[in-house]
Parts: structure tokens; sequence; C-alpha cells
């Protein structure tokens, strides 16, 4: 039996002590140890979190959950301090250990350390938001879930609306109705479950009210409760219109916290809560719910492909991968869940390996704005390429991660659904249309030159304009200047290979002569040391998981069972079963 | 690290499938050397610019050398072996409780075959390469996509399963991709790089719904699982995974109507063009055709399909070809019309799959050597492309004018070159059958014959003969050893390929146990067949002797007839493209955009209009939100113990 050690609250804790102490620190410290502390305390978050990993029981056991600790809360009330984690949490929680301090690093120069408090006030709060983060995967505890699904709102409030872009306190405030509106509505379906239950001083313990027998219209009524508030977190077409805005407001680091770990809690908790609790109202919603995601995977992806707001396009291509998502949680095929399953966790580090190395290249050149973009590649040739694997992987490329996941629920949709299977599909065109476009008007083009004299032509880069003060650390200059001579050098070779072309008489070679730059080459440094190994990590990980995805679907593979079971649906059979399958 | 797994059984009485043996075990190796190649050149940094791309050269050589072992291997097998199949399990890839696929690869004659054509041709281009692109800054991010390429091409043939052959599948997509926009600094050549992907997008959505069908009829995706389930399958679900197959070869081979993409394709370098878009990645759709036989086989309206695309396409290419004054995109028309040739072959089926794989193999020799003498061309020609703009070169360039003539006369059939046994092979294949299809296939194949014979005899001429037509600054000069070497074998494998394979029987021999194959009477008699080929052929080259050798070719391209002038717009391919894709979708796009801004926005509550206003308001409410927010939380939390403590 597993040990009684303590995992979970040890893995909340840590980040939570971490922050006390970075928040704590003296400012005349703060500028050189906050930023460490900080990291030092949320890898060692992490590697906890392999070591549970390690001792976590596989297919084997029949307990659905894990780790459990039980302890009362409010014995008055009925609630307990529960936690535990089957497959699915496990996973989730192991992608935001990782996610935590890659951003961290990735969030180094995001705020000076100009003796203010602000530096170690960002990194503070996203380590308090990390112990969210485990909670709200692990609590077992409807209220628990319930008060860290509300307590989240709290630091992503602040770190979009103190931290984030020109039109942050929009953004933040807007967050926060939309989340706050579903809250409220779950905490309505919360009280009211609590009701049916058998109630008693361990009311709210999911294993007290899994399986009760509701009737047909109250266990609607509740599915549709807690549905409501995870399709606005998830979030899904028409409750999405806030996450463009957060995620493209807040920092990088901000929006992969944000879309990459907290609006998993949506698609996670639509498995625990609604298609778990609620089987039957969940079959009765189906219809409706899949048709959601359908526009979703559709609508957000050609909305991605008109944005000229680099994050903004990169928010929405969320939204179309969260539609594939939900359409495998209520295709309910074990094909199509283990691929949502997956997806949830291939998906936070495709996003965020866009957002932050979005982030790097904006941190450079100073706007969101696609349009001020064109020929990077020439002259940062290694973000380029890392942000072309982050594409890649978005756009689901096999040997990518999210290729395995994003085929799982397709096709197990499409066992149940042959036309939602095949509409689903065609939003993989649609994802080569905004990856590419997106990559070919950042990088592909003539090398970018200094004059800028045509900044400032667009109207809507104001949001742009307005952070870029922030974004650039002091001393950044100076780092631009250095680096600027190897990259002209590269670029004006160009320009010879250029004129090579130019001299075509062919139509298709003409306008090479137009490209070969004539001006001096624009002088940004490419991927420093710090930027390479937040970069490594990330395509590494997308890589691995795209050829061997086998230590995560071994961790998935009971969790997906376990739903599949609690819904009662079986697979449909092969017309033609294979008599002689040989699976292993 | 690699474990090898005991046998796999099989209810396919024909074909023994056994776990691999002796060297094929090591057939892994063939893609990993590439791969580590792509690998170490991409993360290598400038320490590698010098030899990286001899490693390339070395790795691709290495996997030729071990693919040659295995193909002797294989060949020296006893008869009642010939059927084996030789497994090679690697690692459990994607693992759920419903769907099991392994990472495994296929070892048989027709995957040996590919491996042939690939590692050879391929290594053959990655030596030109190091001539061609000398001079170029950035050979060692060419030589590492185009070991990917190699890799991914590898992987696409040798794989044992359906999903991992769409591994490979897109991964030659994305080859292709970067080596299309290899100069995308010219943001044409970055639009073609796009343009290739999406449109092989589009079939590879029809590539993931054949997937799904079969998954959702067997259960399974492997070769093994798919191929002995598919003669109990419905009749319906058979034809729709062949149509889904075919949609997913038309992308990825050019194939009508997803054909726009190969002409843009032609920005990449040469070398590219030869190898990516003409001797192997286009040609993946006959192969999948072929690999998917035994779905076809038991789906005849699925065939059909894939006749008529065939048809349409050899002819298709074969008039704009007539056109076209850009050497590359000439050859790119061409290359078309030939898979044309080879997609109509491979529809036909049983009659038809050998000489599918058999023209795909001699077509990789002469079209990758045209391609290689195109380049060298444009090496001695300041790279310009126009062939109104050349002429007479055979006097300065011999070499590339010898090899390149033997190209071109295998393409057009002359006898007893490559060309000629296995094109003319295709073409009394398609006279088989009854009622009206061979002689819509037959005599589709027949003339489109004779105009291959004018296009081509165009091309050659204009280039090599006739007047002089030079722009006044170039001083065409033979290319280097490196490059010219290459030229040679090809030259030679396409003089003689045909002859050895052909006649002999030896591809037939070879690829029957993996294919089968049935002979079919010809409705008309294949010596008489043979007359009437070759008398198109030299009607074709003395129409094109007469306009554009005898004749002076004008420098400046006349208007045209109206066939001429939609030929030379690729009979309106892309204006169809644009008119009914791209601005409705550019419109749909805008439009989602504004309505995403504004009114769905609105609509989700209003709430966005309600925090609206000015910036002052927002600020305003945002101070008070936070103590709003408290309280809410505040009040969320009594009531929900009130409720409790009530009910309790």
């Amino acid at each position: 039996m597993t040990s009684s050690f303590p995992w979970l609250t040890v893995l909340g804790l840590i980040p939570l002590v971490t922050a006390v102490v970075v928040f704590a620190l003296p400012t005349g410290v703060a500028g050189r140890a906050a930023r460490p502390v900080a990291l030092v305390g949320s890898v060692a978050t992490l590697v906890v979190g392999i070591a549970m990993w390690t001792q976590y029981k596989g297919g084997t056991t029949k307990q659905q959950f894990q780790f459990v600790e039980t302890h009362e809360w409010i014995r008055q009330f009925g609630v307990s301090y529960q936690v535990g984690i089957d497959g699915l949490a496990l996973a989730l929680i192991l992608m935001s250990l990782v996610l935590v301090p890659v951003s961290l690093l990735a969030a180094w120069r995001d705020v000076p350390a100009d003796g203010t408090r602000r530096m170690q006030n960002y990194f503070a709060l996203m380590l308090v938001l990390e112990t969210f983060m485990v909670g709200v995967f692990s609590a077992t505890d409807v209220f628990l879930f319930y008060v860290f699904f509300e307590a989240m709102l709290i630091p992503v409030y602040f770190l979009i609306g103190s931290y984030g872009g020109a039109r942050r306190q929009y953004a933040a405030v807007k967050f926060l109705l939309f989340s706050l509106l579903g809250g409220f509505v779950m905490l309505i379906a919360v009280i009211a479950l609590y009701n049916y239950g058998p109630g008693g001083h361990q009311g709210f313990l999911l294993s007290n009210l899994t399986g009760l027998h509701l009737g047909t219209w109250p266990g609607r009524w509740l599915f549709l409760g807690f549905f409501f508030a995870f399709a606005v977190k998830a979030p899904m077409w028409p409750v999405h219109t806030w996450l463009p805005d957060a995620a493209s407001e807040g920092r990088p680091a901000t929006a992969v916290l944000l879309v990459g770990v907290l609006d998993k809690v949506g698609t996670f908790g639509m498995i625990r809560f609604c298609l778990q609790m609620f089987p039957e109202a969940s079959k009765w919603a189906t219809p409706v719910i899949i048709v959601l995601a359908l526009i979703s995977i559709i609508y957000g992806a050609l909305v991605a492909i008109g944005q000229t707001d680099m994050m903004r396009l990169i928010a929405y291509t969320s939204v179309s991968h969260f539609g594939f998502i939900v359409l495998g949680i209520f295709a309910m095929t074990t094909t199509s869940q283990a691929g949502s399953d997956l997806y949830m966790v291939n998906h936070g580090f495709t996003t965020a390996a866009l957002f932050l190395f979005g982030g790097f290249l904006v941190a450079r050149g100073r706007s969101r704005d696609i349009r001020d973009y064109g020929g990077w590649q020439r002259v940062t040739p290694m973000l380029a390429g890392v942000f072309l694997i982050a594409g890649l992987s978005a756009l689901s490329l096999p040997g990518m991660n999210s290729f395995i996941s994003e085929f799982l629920v397709m096709v197990g949709t499409f066992q149940r659904y042959k036309v939602a299977g095949g509409v689903a599909a065609l939003g993989v065109i649609l994802a080569a249309l905004y990856v590419l476009l997106l990559y070919k008007n950042v990088f592909t083009g003539p090398a970018p030159l200094a004059d800028e004299s045509g900044d400032g032509g667009h109207g809507e880069h104001g949001g742009g304009d307005g952070r870029a003060g922030e974004l650039v650390p002091a001393g950044g200059g100076s780092v631009a200047t250095q680096a600027g001579d190897d990259d002209g050098s590269h670029a004006s070779v160009h320009g010879d290979s250029g004129t090579r072309s130019e001299q075509g008489a062919n139509e298709d070679h003409a306008s090479a002569g137009h490209t070969a730059p004539c001006g001096r080459v624009l002088a940004v440094p490419d991927l420093d040391l710090r930027e390479r190994v937040v970069a490594g990590v990330l395509v590494a990980i997308i890589v691995a998981l795209g050829f061997y995805p086998k230590p995560v679907l071994d961790v998935l593979r009971p969790a997906t069972n376990v739903t599949m079971n609690l819904v009662h649906m079986h697979d449909p059979a092969p017309s033609v079963p294979t008599s002689q399958v040989n699976s292993k | 690290m690699l474990s090898l797994v005991g046998s796999l059984p099989s209810s396919d009485p024909g074909a023994v499938t056994t776990a691999a043996t002796g060297i094929n075990q090591y057939a892994w190796l063939i893609i990993a050397l590439p791969l580590l190649g792509a690998a170490l050149l991409m993360v290598g940094g400038k320490a590698l610019d010098k030899v990286g791309p001899l490693l390339a050269v070395c790795l691709s050589g290495a996997s030729f050398v071990l693919g040659l072992i295995m193909l002797l291997h294989t060949r020296g097998m006893s008869t009642q072996d010939r059927g084996i199949k030789s497994h090679v399990h690697l690692f459990d890839w994607i693992d759920t409780s419903s769907l099991h696929v392994a990472a495994g690869l296929r070892v048989d004659q027709l995957s040996l075959t590919f491996v042939m054509l690939i590692t050879f041709v391929g290594t053959l281009i990655h030596v030109y390469s190091l001539g061609y692109m000398e001079h170029d800054p950035d050979r060692r991010r060419f030589f590492a996509y185009l070991n990917l390429f190699v890799a991914a091409m590898l992987t696409l043939v040798l794989a044992d399963s359906f999903v991992g052959l769409f591994v490979g599948w897109e991964g030659v997509g994305l080859a292709s991709y970067l080596l299309i926009g290899f100069w995308n600094w010219n943001p044409a050549y970055a639009t073609a790089a796009n343009k290739a992907f999406v449109v092989n997008r589009v079939g590879d959505v029809g590539m993931l719904l054949a997937l799904f069908t079969m998954y959702l009829t067997f259960g399974r995706l492997d070769f093994d699982g798919v191929f002995a389930a598919a003669p109990h399958a419905s009749q319906t679900s058979l034809t729709w995974m062949g149509l889904f197959l075919l949609i997913g070869a038309c992308g990825k081979s050019a194939q009508f109507p997803l054909q726009s993409w190969l002409g843009d394709a032609m920005a990449g370098p040469t070398p590219v063009s030869a190898l990516i878009h003409a001797a192997t990645m286009v040609t993946a759709g006959v192969y999948l055709i072929v690999r998917s036989h035994v779905i076809f086989d038991a789906a005849p309206n699925a065939r059909l399909a894939v006749c008529i695309v065939g048809a349409i396409t050899l002819m298709f290419g074969a008039i704009v070809g007539c056109a076209k004054d850009d050497m590359k995109k000439a050859l790119a028309a061409s290359t078309m019309s030939q898979i044309g040739y080879m997609i109509l072959a491979a529809g036909l089926g049983p009659v038809g799959y050998v000489f599918a794989i058999f023209h795909l193999v001699t077509h990789g020799f002469f079209k990758a050597g045209m391609f290689l003498g195109a380049g060298s061309v444009m090496h001695g020609m300041n790279d310009q492309v126009d062939m109104r703009r050349f002429g007479g070169l055979s006097g300065v360039m011999k070499i590339t004018w010898v090899t390149f003539g033997l190209g071109f006369l295998a393409i057009i059939g002359f006898p007893l070159l490559s060309g000629f046994w296995s094109k003319d092979k295709i073409i009394e294949a398609a006279f088989v059958g009854e009622g009206w299809r061979p002689w819509v296939f037959g005599l589709t194949a027949l003339i489109a014959a004779g105009i291959t014979a004018f296009y081509m005899s165009r091309l050659f001429f204009m280039v090599f003969h006739g007047k002089r037509r030079w722009t006044d600054d170039v001083h065409p000069h033979e290319s280097p050893l490196t490059m010219t070497v290459p030229m040679m074998i090809l030259a030679v494998g396409s003089a003689f390929l045909g002859l050895i394979l052909g006649p002999t029987g030896i591809i037939q021999h070879w690829l029957e146990p993996v294919t089968g194959h049935t002979e079919g009477a010809s409705k008309i008699p294949s010596a008489l067949l043979m007359i009437i080929t070759f008398l198109l052929v030299a009607g074709g080259v003395a129409l094109a002797w007469l306009r554009y050798w005898r004749d002076e070719v004008p420098v400046t391209p006349p208007v045209g007839s109206i066939a001429t002038q939609a030929a030379r717009r690729d009979l309106g391919q892309d204006d169809l493209n644009e008119a009914v894709f791209q601005r409705p979708g550019l419109y749909l796009t805008r439009a989602l955009v504004f309505a995403d801004n504004r009114g769905v926005d609105g609509a989700s509550g209003g709430l966005a209009a309600a925090i609206g206003g000015t910036s002052a308001r927002v600020k305003r409410a945002q101070n008070g939100f936070v103590r709003t927010y408290a309280l809410t939380m505040l009040v969320g939390v009594v009531a929900i113990l009130g409720v409790v403590w009530v009910v309790q």
C-alpha cells in the first residue's frame, strides 16, 4: 500500500512556503534573491512531484484515488480536507509542475528589479498559483475543489491586472467577471448537490456524491450548473471571449499558466464532475455539446487565421484545441477519452511553447502586431527554429506530441459520430493555415531593417507599444548591439544569394530582387542561454512525447477506464473484428 | 535498447509474417542514420559547416549500403520463402486500452524497392548538392533538411502500420515545406512552401478519414490486421477507404484535383525538385495505393476512381507541359503527367500494380537525371529558367546534353531505353478489360504518350538546340564533377534499368509476392500497340523539331491560342482555387473576426459592453471589483455554509 506520507499536501505547501519567503524578502535582497529562490522552490516541487510519480501504482490497483489524505475541516458543514489523485490528476499536476519553473525562467526579465516590491510580488503570485493548481487537481471534496477553483482567480487577476499590457485592466476585469459568473453558477450546483447527498460531516466528499440517484431533471440541472462553469473555464464557444484578452494582455508566462494549466481545470472538471457524477445527464447533453465543440474547433481556427495580434492568435488556437478536448470527452469512447486525457497534457506544453517563444519575439520586436515583423529567420534563426517546432506541434504534425492525442480524439469520435469526426478533421487543415501563415508573416521574407520609420503605421498596435517599455529589461539594448555584427554579416550573405536569383528572367524569380536588403539589418540578439534552456526543455518534451508517449499513457489508462465504466458506455465494436487480434 | 518480438500470426495463407532475421533486424538503422544526420546538422552549429554536408552524404550512403545488403539477403531466400514479410518491432508507440499501434517496420520486396530508389537516388543528389549548394551560406541547414527528408521517406515506406506510414507521410511533407521555402527570404517562395503544405494537408485529411474508417471497421490500423480482415468487410466500407486513400494520394502525388502545389514547389533548390518533387516523395501516392492493394482489390468502384484521377492527371500534366517556358515548371508538369500514368496503372488492379512500381522506379532515374541536368543548365546560365533564353547549349555543356538527352529519350519511350519498357506496359495494361474502360483509359494513355514526346522534345530542343538566344551576361560552362557524375550515373540508369528489369521479368518476379500479378488480354495486340505508340511518339518529336529546332524560337512568347493561354495558366487551377476557397475563406475569417470582437462578445452576457466605456471607468470598476470579489466569495461561502447547516 502507498506510504502514509502526505505527498499532495507537501507538494502544495512547498510553493506556498516559497512564495511567502519570496514575498517577505527585504527589498534590498529581493532584487538578487527573489528569482533564484522562486526557481529553486518550483524545481524542488517538481522533484517531489516526480518522486511521487515513482510511488504511484499503475493499472493494478482497484482504488480510483491514491495518496488520499482525509482531515476534518469544517465538521458542522460537512466540509473535509480530502485530497487524492488518479492518473489524470497526476498527469496534469506533473505537467503543471514542469510548466511553472519553465514559466518562471521565461519571466525572468518581465519585471525590472527596480527597488520596489513589484518584481518579488510577481514571482510570489506565480508560486501561490502553483499551490492552487496542485490543490484544484487533487481535491476530492467538492467544496474544497470549489474553494481552490475560486481561489485561483485571485493571483491570476493580479498577474494580469498589475503586470499585463496596455489594456490589462479591461482584460483582468473581463476575466474575473466571466469566471465569477461561472463560479457562481457552480456554487449553486454545489449546494444543491449536497442536498441530494447523504449529508453528514463528510457530505461534500466526492465518494459520497458519485453514483447518486438524482432523478432525471435534477441531475440535468446540476450537470448544467457544473458544465457552465467548466465551459467558461475551458473555454468553449461562445463563452470564450475573455480568453484572447486575458492571454494577450497578460505576460506570456501568465498566459502559459492561465491557458496551459488553469483552463485544463475546465476540461478536467468535465470529466471528474460532469461525466463521473452525472453520467445520464452527460449523455443527454452530448449532442449539443458535440456541436459546440465542433464550432469551437472550426471557429477558433478561423478567427485565429484572421488575427493580427500574435498573442491573440495563439489564444484562439487554444479555443480550437479545447474544442478537440471537449469533443473527445463527450464522444465517450475509450479511444476518444484517452485522446482527450493525453491532449490536456500535450496542449499544456505546446501552448506554453507558443506563448513563451512568442514572448521572446515580442521582447525583441516590442510589438505584438504580426505586421511589424517579417524576415526574422534571417536575424534570429534559433528562435525561428524553435518557434516552428512549437507551431508544428500546434498543427499536430506526426512525430510531435499533439498528433497522437488529436488523432486519438478524432478516430475515437469517428467510431460513434462519423460526421463529427469528419468535421473535426477539417480543423487539421485550418491548423496548418494559422500556424504557417503566422510563421510566414513573422519569420520569412527579406531581413528586417533597422530603420523602423514605418512603425506606427498600423492603428491597432497601441497595446504592443504601451507595454514595450516594460518588456525589455534595462541593458537589453547593449546586448542587441553586440550581437548585431554577426547577424548583419549573415544576412548580407543572403542578400548576395538574392541577387543571384534576381537575374532570372522568370516571373517567380523576379520578386527576389526586391528582397535583397538594401539598408542596415535590424540588430537583435538570438536566444540567450536562459531562453535556450526554456526552449530546450519544451522542445525536448514535445518531441519525446511525440515518439514515446507510453509513460504518460500508462498513467492515464486506468483513469480513462474508470471514466468509461462510470458512464456505462461501450465502444462500438468493429464491424469486421479481426479474429486473430494479437494485442499484447 | 530495442527489442525484437516473436512472430505475429497472420490469416493470409499466401503470406507468412515472421520476425526479421539476420540483417533485416537492423532495418531501423536505415532510418536512424539519416535522422541522426539531420539532428546533428541542425543542432551542431557552425562547427559542422565544413564537414556537415559530407557527413550527410555518408549517412545517406550508409543507408543505401545497408538497404542493398538487405535486398541481397531477401533475394537470396529460397522460393517458398519469397512471401516472407520481415517484421521489426521497435517499441510500443500508441498504447491505449482500445488502440494499440506499435512502432514497427515491414521489410518486404515492395519496401525494399523503395529503399533502394530513395537511398540510391537520394545519395546521388546529396553528392550533386555538394557542388550545387557550394556557395550557399546555409548549406548545413540544407543538408540537414535533405537528411530529414530521406529519413521521413524511408519511414513512409518501411512502416508496418498506417499510422506509422502517416508519420513518414507528413514528415516528407514537412521536409518538402522546409526545402521549397529554403530561400524563403523571397516571399513568393515562402508562399509556395505554404501552398504545398496546405494542399498536402487537404490530402492528409483524406488519409486521416481513411484511417478512421479502417479503425471503425477493423478496430486496428496495422497492415497485418487491416489486410487480413479487409476481404471480409462490406463493399461500402472498402469503397470509402479506397476513396479516402485516393484523396491522400492525390495530395502527395499532385494528382487532380490537388495538383496545384507542384508547379510552385519548383521554388526550391533544384536538387530538391529532383529528389522530392520528381523521384521520390511525389510517388508516395502510388506506393500508398499499391501497398493497400488488398483494399483496392476488393473495391472495384474505388479502383475506377483511381483510374479516372490518373487518366485526367496524365492528360492535364501533358497539356500544361506543352505551354510552359520555365524549364523546371515544364518538367514539373511532366512529373505530374508521368505519375498520372502510375496512378492509372495502380487503379487497373493486379494487371497494373507491378508496372506502376516499375514505371515509378525508371521514372525516378530519368526524371531525377533531367532535373539535375536542369540544375546544371541553370548553374551555367546564372540561374535563369526561361527556355526562350536558352538554345544551342549542346555545344558548351556536352555532359549535361548527353545525360539529359538519355533521360529525354527514356521518358518519351525511345525503343529499348527504360521508359519504353515501363510506360508501354502501362499503356498495354490500360487496354485490358471490358466495356468502355479499356478504350477510354487506353486511348488516353496512348495519346498522352504522343503529347509527352512533343513537349519533352520541345523542352530538349529549346534548351540544347537551335539558335543561341542567351542574354548578354551569361557565359555557360559545364558544371563540376560533383554534379556531372551523379548525372552520368542516373543517365546510365535511364538507359539500361528498364532493359535489365523489364523484359527479363525480374521486377515482376520480385514484386509478385507482395502485389500479386495477373496478365490480361489487351484490346489491341501488344505488337500493334507498340507500333502505334512509336508512330505517335515519332510524330510528336517531328512536330517539336519543326517548331522549336528548325524554326527560330521567339524570345518573347507569342500570345498563342486560347488553349495555350489556358495551359500557361495551368488550366486555371489557381484561379479556381482562389475563387472557390481563398477569397471566400478570407471574407469568412474577416467576418468572423469582426463578429467575434463585437457580436459574440456582446452576446455572451453583454459583459464587455457593461465594463467597456472609458478607461477611467474601467479603472474605477477594477478597484471596486477586488472588494466586490472578496465580498462575493464571502457571500458564497456563507451561503453554502448556511444552506448546509439548515439542511443538517
